[in-house]
Parts: C-alpha cells; sequence; structure tokens
C-alpha cells in the first residue's frame, strides 16, 4: 500500500483527500492550523448564488469524518524533498522517488498549501491599519457575516467604498497577475451592504470589472439597477484620515478624466491572493517554484495536477488564484490523477 | 644640434599648444557670468596654493584612484608622474651637458645629441643617466599593467572598462609605443657609443650582439620615436588624453568656487574634456550592476556631448539614470555628473502645458506660523501617511508647536520637474512655496523627504535653518526635548541617495536609529549605498527593471539578519516594502514608538 501524504486541509486539500479515503486509500492530512477548512471559514456567502458559506463548511468539514484519513492539526509541514534531492535511499519497487514529509516518509505528496490575501499594510498610501474607516475585504465579509456593518465610531455608515486590485495587477507591489475573484467579490459585498444598510451609498472604483463566470455579468448588472451601487473606473491614489474618523480618498475618474477627492465612512480593500507561506517554501524546496512564488504544474492544460517532481501533485490556489468551486474541482482532479498512479 | 627626425616630434607639440591654447580661450569665453565674475575675483587669491596641492596629488600622484584601489592606482601614477619625471630629470640632463643653453627637442632626444655625456661629461651624468632608466622601468610597470587591464581588467579592481572609439584607440596605441620605442633608439645609440644607463645600456648590448649597430638602425629608431610622441601630442586635443592638461584647469577653478549652472556653460566643457574615460563609474552604477546596461554611465555622457552626439543617443543616455550619485562620489575627476544630465535633459525634454496643471496652485496658501516650525512632509509622504502620523506625535511630545505645510492643499518642492530638465517650472514652483514660507513667518523648515529637502537646502536660499526630520530628531533627543527608550531591535539603515550621497547627511539618521534600536552596520553603507531602484529621477527605467535595483538593496540590507529595516525617505521606505521579510520602517515612525511618556 502505497503511503499518500495530503498538505494543507483546504478545499482542495479535504476533496481530495475524502475521495482517496473512500476509495479505500489511507491518507494523512496536514493542517498547519488547530482546525482544517482554511480560507472558507472567513466567508459569509459564496458567489453566484449567495449560498451560506458557512453550510458548505459544516459539508466539507464531514468529508472528513472517515477511518482511513488521519488528520493532523497544528502540524506545519517545513520540510518537503523527494530522495533524489535529500539524497537519503530508501526508493521503493516501482523506483519512484520517495517524499520526506518533516520526518516521515510518503511515496505521493499532493501540495495544497493554497494562497494568504495580500497584505494590505504594504499600500501604505491606501492608509490600511493607520485611519480606522480602512478595512479589507476579509473584514468587510466578517462585518456581513456578523451583520454588523459599522463605520469607525460604531454607527451605521452612510458611505462605503470598495477599491478593486489592490495588490493585484499591481507592478508597484510587484504581482502582475490577476487575482481573479476579488471583482465579483467586491460586487457580491456591495449587495450584500446594500441588503443590510439600505440607505448606504455604496461605491466601487475598479480598473476593469472581469465578470467571467456564470451568473456573475448578471450580479454586476442587478446591483447597479436594483440596489443602486455606482461603479467608477479609476483607482484611488490615496486615502487620508478626517478629523471625524472618516477616510477622505483621492482618485480619479478615467471615464470622465478627472481627479476627484470623496470622503467615506468605510474604504474597504479588495485585497489579492499571493502564495501563502507554505506554498512559497515548500514549491522551493522541491524546486517546482513557478512565478509569484505559486507552485509550478507539469502542464496547465494536460497535467495540471501533476508537478515536474514524480509522486509529487499539486491542487487548488497553491498554483494560482482560484474561486472556492475551482479548488475543489481541481482537489478531485488531482485525487484522481493519484488514483490513476496507484 | 639637429636632425630631420625631431620634426615630427616639433610639429605634434607645436599642434598640441595651438589647438589647446585655442580650445581654452573658447571655453572660458563661455563662462557665464557668475562663472566670470567668480574667475575675476578669486584668481589671484590664496586658493591658488591648495589648487597647486590637488593637482600635484590628483593629476600625478592619482591619489583618489589609489584610494579606490592600490594597483590601479599605482598603474595611474606611473603613467603620468613617471612620463612627468622623465621629462624633467630629462631638462635637467639637457641644462647640466649644456649650461649656455640648447633647443628645447634637445633634453627629449638628449642620448642622441649627446651621445658621449656618461663616458666624457660631468660627474653627475651617469647618476642622472640611471636614474632615467630607473624612471623608465617605473613608467614600464605601469604600461604593463595597462595593457594587463585591456585583457583582464580583475586585479585592477575593475569588472568593466570604457567602451573607446577610434581615435582614442589610435591614440593609446602612439601612446603605447612611445616608451618601448624610447629604449629601443637609446638602446640603438648605445649599441655605438656605449652611452646610457643600466636599462639603456643593456639594451644597446644586446643590440650590438644581434647586430643592430648602425647608425640608420639607430635613426629609423629615434624617427619612429619622435614619430610616435608626434602622432600623440597632435591626437590629444581630439581625444581623452586632453584630460592631461584640463585636468589641472578643472581643479584650479573649481577651488575658485566655479559649479555648473542650469545650461551648458565653459566650465562643462572643461569637466567634458577633464574625464579621462577611466570608467571607474561604471561599476558602482545600479544599472550595471542590476540590469547589464552598460553604455548610458557618466562617462559615456560625457563622451556623447563632448562628440557632438554623433550616433544621436545622447537623450537616451541622459533618460537612463537613477540620478543616484554613485558615479559622482567615485569619480576620481570630482566631476559633478548629475547638472551635466540634467542640462542634458532640459535641451530635450518636451515642454508640458501649464494653463490647467498649475490651476491648484492658486488654493494653497499661507499659514500664520510666527515661532513655529514649518512641516513639509512632500508629495512622497502623502503616499506613506505613518511618517507624517509620526512626525506629528513626535513634535508634540517635545512641545513644539508646528504647521504642516502640506498637509492639505499639496505643493510640490520642484525638485521631480528639476531631474527631467523642467527648469522653469521648477523655479516657479519654488518661488511659490519661497512666497508661502516667507509670509508664514516660520522659524525653521523640516522635511521628510529627502528629495525635497535637497532643494530647499541647495536652490531655495531661505533665511531660516532647514533640516531633514533626520537631522531634526537628531536635535530633538541631544538636546533632551524627547526621551528615547531603546527597543533593543535590530536594526540596518538604509541611506537614501538624496540625502547621503545628495546632501551628505550620513551621521544624523544613524544616531537616531542608535538611540531607538540598536543599529547594525551593512556591506555597502555611506557613500556606496545602494539606490532603492525607484527614484524619481529616471523616468524611462520600467518596473522590471527597478525591481532587480530594489533587489540587490534589500540583498545589502537583509545580509545582517536585522529585525527591522529603517531609512528616512518616504519613497525608498514604498520600494523596499514590496517584496521583503522583514518590516521596513521610517526613522520617525522607530522613534514615535519608542518614546517615553
Amino acid at each position: 500500500m502505497k503511503q499518500i501524504a495530503i498538505l494543507g486541509a483546504g478545499p482542495a486539500g479535504i476533496e481530495a483527500a475524502s475521495l482517496l479515503a473512500s476509495l479505500g486509500h489511507p491518507v494523512t492530512l496536514y493542517e498547519k492550523e488547530s482546525e482544517p477548512l482554511g480560507n472558507i471559514t472567513d466567508k459569509a456567502f459564496l458567489f453566484p448564488n449567495f449560498a451560506d458559506a458557512q453550510e458548505v463548511a459544516v459539508t466539507m468539514r464531514a468529508k472528513l469524518d472517515n477511518p482511513n484519513i488521519t488528520l493532523r492539526c497544528n502540524t506545519e509541514v517545513t520540510q518537503l524533498l523527494p530522495s533524489y534531492i535529500a539524497g537519503f535511499q530508501e526508493e521503493n519497487l516501482t523506483g519512484t522517488p520517495v517524499w520526506k514529509v518533516n520526518d516521515e516518509l510518503y511515496d505521493i505528496v499532493l501540495l495544497a498549501t493554497g494562497y494568504t490575501p495580500f497584505d494590505a499594510h504594504r499600500k501604505e498610501e491606501l492608509g490600511y491599519g493607520i485611519y480606522p474607516g480602512v478595512h479589507t475585504s476579509l473584514e468587510m465579509e466578517k462585518m456581513i457575516r456578523e451583520k454588523r456593518i459599522i463605520n469607525s465610531v460604531g454607527d451605521s455608515p452612510k458611505r462605503i467604498v470598495f477599491l478593486q486590485c489592490v495588490g493585484s495587477r499591481d507592478e508597484k507591489s510587484g504581482n502582475h497577475y490577476c487575482s481573479k475573484l476579488c471583482c465579483v467579490t467586491a460586487v457580491k459585498q456591495a449587495i450584500e451592504a446594500k441588503k443590510q444598510l439600505p440607505y448606504c451609498e455604496v461605491y466601487v472604483f475598479y480598473m476593469d470589472l472581469r465578470m467571467w463566470g456564470q451568473g456573475f455579468e448578471e450580479m454586476y448588472r442587478t446591483a447597479q439597477q436594483d440596489y443602486g451601487v455606482n461603479f467608477i473606473r479609476g483607482r484611488i491614489s490615496e486615502a487620508g484620515g478626517t478629523f471625524d474618523g472618516r477616510v477622505q480618498i483621492k482618485a480619479e475618474d478615467t471615464l470622465l478624466g478627472r481627479p476627484m477627492k470623496m470622503t467615506s465612512d468605510l474604504l474597504v480593500l479588495m485585497v489579492g491572493m499571493e502564495a501563502s507561506k507554505g506554498t512559497r517554501e515548500l514549491a522551493t524546496q522541491c524546486r517546482i517554484c513557478g512565478e509569484y512564488g505559486f507552485a509550478q504544474s507539469k502542464d496547465p492544460h494536460l497535467h495540471d495536477c501533476q508537478s515536474d517532481a514524480p509522486g509529487l501533485y499539486v491542487a487548488g490556489a497553491c498554483k494560482r488564484p482560484m474561486t472556492l468551486s475551482d479548488s475543489i474541482n481541481d482537489g478531485r482532479s488531482a485525487a484522481y490523477e493519484i488514483l490513476t498512479s496507484l | 644640434m639637429f636632425s630631420f627626425f625631431v620634426i615630427p616630434f616639433c610639429l605634434g607639440v607645436v599642434a598640441l599648444l595651438v589647438i589647446s591654447i585655442l580650445k581654452y580661450y573658447h571655453w572660458i569665453k563661455q563662462f557665464d557670468r557668475k562663472q566670470q565674475a567668480l574667475v575675476r575675483r578669486n584668481i589671484l587669491s590664496w586658493k591658488f596654493v591648495p589648487a597647486l596641492w590637488e593637482m600635484f596629488r590628483e593629476c600625478l600622484l592619482h591619489w583618489r584612484i589609489t584610494k579606490h584601489h592600490v594597483l590601479l592606482g599605482y598603474m595611474h601614477r606611473s603613467l603620468a608622474f613617471g612620463w612627468f619625471l622623465l621629462i624633467v630629470v630629462g631638462f635637467v640632463q639637457a641644462m647640466v651637458a649644456y649650461p649656455e643653453g640648447h633647443h628645447f627637442y634637445v633634453a627629449i632626444f638628449f642620448n642622441y645629441f649627446e651621445p658621449r655625456s656618461t663616458v666624457s661629461g660631468s660627474a653627475a651624468m651617469p647618476f642622472l643617466a640611471h636614474l632615467m632608466d630607473a624612471l623608465l622601468l617605473y613608467v614600464f610597470s605601469g604600461l604593463t599593467l595597462a595593457i594587463l587591464k585591456r585583457f583582464w581588467s580583475k586585479p585592477l579592481g575593475m569588472k568593466r572598462t570604457t567602451r573607446h572609439n577610434l581615435t582614442d584607440r589610435v591614440a593609446k596605441g602612439a601612446l603605447w609605443c612611445i616608451f618601448p620605442l624610447r629604449l629601443l633608439a637609446e638602446g640603438a645609440t648605445a649599441s655605438i657609443y656605449g652611452n646610457g644607463g643600466f636599462l639603456v645600456l643593456a639594451m644597446g648590448r644586446l643590440m650590438q650582439q644581434i647586430g643592430m649597430a648602425d647608425p640608420i638602425v639607430e635613426y629609423q629608431f629615434w624617427m619612429l620615436y619622435s614619430l610616435a610622441l608626434g602622432i600623440f601630442f597632435t591626437l590629444m586635443p581630439f581625444t581623452r588624453y586632453m584630460h592631461i592638461f584640463t585636468e589641472v584647469f578643472l581643479i584650479y577653478f573649481r577651488k575658485m568656487g566655479l559649479r555648473d549652472s542650469n545650461t551648458k556653460s565653459g566650465y562643462t566643457l572643461f569637466e567634458l574634456s577633464a574625464c579621462s574615460r577611466c570608467g571607474i563609474c561604471i561599476d558602482g552604477c545600479p544599472i550595471n550592476r542590476e540590469l547589464n546596461i552598460t553604455d548610458i554611465q557618466g562617462v559615456y555622457l560625457l563622451k556623447a556631448i563632448r562628440n557632438k552626439d554623433v550616433y544621436n543617443r545622447i537623450e537616451d543616455i541622459s533618460k537612463m539614470c537613477m540620478v543616484c550619485g554613485r558615479c559622482s562620489t567615485e569619480c576620481p575627476v570630482g566631476i559633478d555628473l548629475e547638472p551635466i544630465r540634467r542640462q542634458v535633459r532640459a535641451e530635450h525634454v518636451k515642454e508640458i502645458d501649464r494653463t490647467e496643471g498649475y490651476q491648484y496652485l492658486k488654493s494653497v496658501h499661507s499659514f500664520n506660523a510666527v515661532g513655529r516650525v514649518a512641516y513639509f512632509g512632500g508629495c512622497m509622504s502623502h503616499l506613506t501617511p505613518s511618517i507624517t502620523h509620526a512626525m506629528e506625535q513626535i513634535f508634540e511630545a517635545a512641545g513644539q508647536s508646528y504647521w504642516h505645510m502640506d498637509g492639505e492643499g499639496t505643493l510640490c518642492c520642484g525638485r521631480p520637474l528639476m531631474q527631467q530638465g523642467l527648469v522653469k517650472q521648477a523655479e516657479e514652483l519654488r518661488n511659490l512655496n519661497r512666497r508661502i514660507i516667507k509670509k508664514s513667518n516660520a522659524t525653521m523648515l523640516v522635511t521628510s523627504c529627502p528629495i525635497c529637502y535637497q532643494t530647499f537646502l541647495h536652490d531655495y536660499k531661505l533665511d531660516i535653518p532647514v533640516l531633514h526630520h533626520s537631522q531634526y530628531i537628531d536635535m530633538l533627543i541631544q538636546r533632551g526635548k524627547i526621551k528615547i527608550e531603546p527597543s533593543g531591535k535590530r536594526v540596518t539603515y538604509h541611506d537614501p541617495c538624496e540625502l547621503g550621497r545628495g546632501c551628505g547627511v550620513y551621521e544624523e539618521p544613524r544616531h537616531v536609529v542608535a538611540a531607538a534600536a540598536t543599529l547594525l552596520p551593512t556591506q555597502e553603507e555611506r557613500a556606496k549605498s545602494l539606490c532603492c531602484g525607484f527614484n524619481l529621477g529616471n523616468t524611462s527605467i520600467d518596473s522590471n527593471q527597478q525591481t532587480p535595483i530594489r533587489d540587490a538593496a534589500l540583498r545589502n540590507l537583509l545580509d545582517p539578519n536585522p529585525d527591522l529595516i529603517a531609512t528616512a525617505c518616504p519613497m525608498c521606505k514604498k520600494a523596499l516594502t514590496h517584496a521583503n521579510r522583514v518590516a521596513v520602517e521610517d526613522i520617525a515612525e522607530i522613534v514615535a514608538k519608542q518614546i517615553k511618556k
């Protein structure tokens, strides 16, 4: 029986583990946090159908109740090396390398270490961590979930401004790529905010709105037509504080070709996705680190769940920004690839 | 005493003198008014004495190059000082032999005209002949190094050397031939008459043995020697070797207080020709080091200007520069490259339409700030609000009333425009700022941005003290206005180009960091510090090119494994913040966190 390790108990890791386990293969699932599920736990509702994220999370959690799955929480993997790099001798009969995960040996490893949200402190001009009215999209999601959207002095905000592409498509921060799901997330959050605070003005500042998925374009139209969300093409150049704890923003409306100033109770920064620390370090160790610290798959079309290292598979947002449903599908694909190799 | 072979040499000397004098006359005539006045005032002053010392130290001993690299300095010194002494001792020889006077060329071709001097001349003659040979040997040692450097420059401390054009190469060839030909010519004479010092005599014996002791052979070698000299001297005013004399003048003018102005002046022309194209400016340049672009450095800028931009590249050359000032600090001739680059940029810059863009200037007003410090954060500090916040906390902790001059209506200091060569527009902004500051009656100006600090300090000529916040905080600490509790964090400090090399402020920020934390030294710091890559000076670089320059600076800062990187420039802070493993903070932020309540 081949030994299988899955690194990261997020959507991709859980899906792969449950599929392999249900077919009778024992797997060891490593998770650095005390609880599995990864980034889903932060979410309130999921686009495009506004499904309750916590219900999805409960279903995902239930998939781990399988005797073939050994879940090791609070276990951060710091070492991932194949025998041909680490130089140890044990190889199995088929001649593929044996992988060392921390101090244990496995035949097959699935890297599903995921992403980490962009640290908004790095865009200092946007005032995150300096002005109390500036939040990230994660904090906004939490406020939506708790149904307590408040400004810096605890009142209901009269105006909320969302800013897209914070840390994605941004040459200055070194991330040239699109994080793919912030556009639709802002539309989703704008609608949720309007649902909870019907008299609040909501603005979304964007470069392009990329409504690529099923139902996204409809959501965007609904946001404008039914909820009165204002979309302004242009980036915010700087944010400043006001004496009453609000945020003053300077921006340019690039459709009108005019600079503009606006004061808002809340400024929500739609932070992009970066390779997580684990992804970056482990991908570097086993030499599959691609652009921007993400893990590189063998081929984006035909072998997207395999890597150049034999016995090492990759799934989910450790490869590139991915939505929840993409990650789940990708975990399933990786499980299938692993099964065919057994 | 005459022989036909002296003619090429004499013609070369005449050509050199006539062309050089004409050129110098022409350049001096192009001095602007201020420069003329300075020359008139200082030409006969005591400043000649330190100038003379510097001329001796730099033109002959090449002291600054020696400080850069010992062997490279030796090479330059042996060629310059060695040759100089050869000429001086040659004249001494001729004077001893002909106390009643002689033609000037006799000193150069002394062994030919006076072959019997060491045998039957005065007692000093053999000594002088040996001295001459020792000097020739000294020059040879330098020549060997120069030839080595041509093919393998690393042992002489240079990773890259300058690419020269054809005339420079021909002149270099002539120069390299002069000394071996001299030895051969003197050896040929010695093979017949047995005169000369130890080296020449040995050469003479060798030539005798291989049957070259023949007056015709001797004449040929002297002719070749004279030709090499003649070619070199004739080419000198048109090649980089013009620096030999020009540097002497440049040193004198600089000691008189002359500096570059906003437009090309006579002084600039002296600087252009004083560049020896040694190429020392190339290795330190971040654009060479990180981007491998090796044709835009100071030496190529000056070369392109001097050659009237025959390849039509001068605009690209002038723009592709971080204006970090590293080249100017390393230039052994002390040429200030930034103003020259700015002059070229100004010649090629497109005028901007100011009618709409400058509308906002009308809305910026003064504020009554009697007895207060005017605080100018600068445009970049608007993008790094934690710095201005920290400064506000520090002002409050020190009990100093202040006026945040650009807190609301932001006015640019003008330096970014200045760097692009938009001199007039920058002047407009300066005038406006000057008026606002004057009207406010503020007693001191403190700025957080070294870019602003540099122009407030050098270009504004304000009648109140101008301080960068590192200097201001240092002053507050020293006078006990604020008390700081050291945090014990291990910190490396990044010298901003504009503050360090630009204004010479290296110590104050270090005092401040040392007061609030533990300061760690880095490999390349102070005048040798690395550019953060995001300097406003370069508008033709893209972010893919900026990042490797920044990463090099980060590598240097992260090498001692610090807990925190400190800097004193909002621009550097923004640059270093991305792609780092360690937090980056301005010294004001570090201090504000450690103030004892």
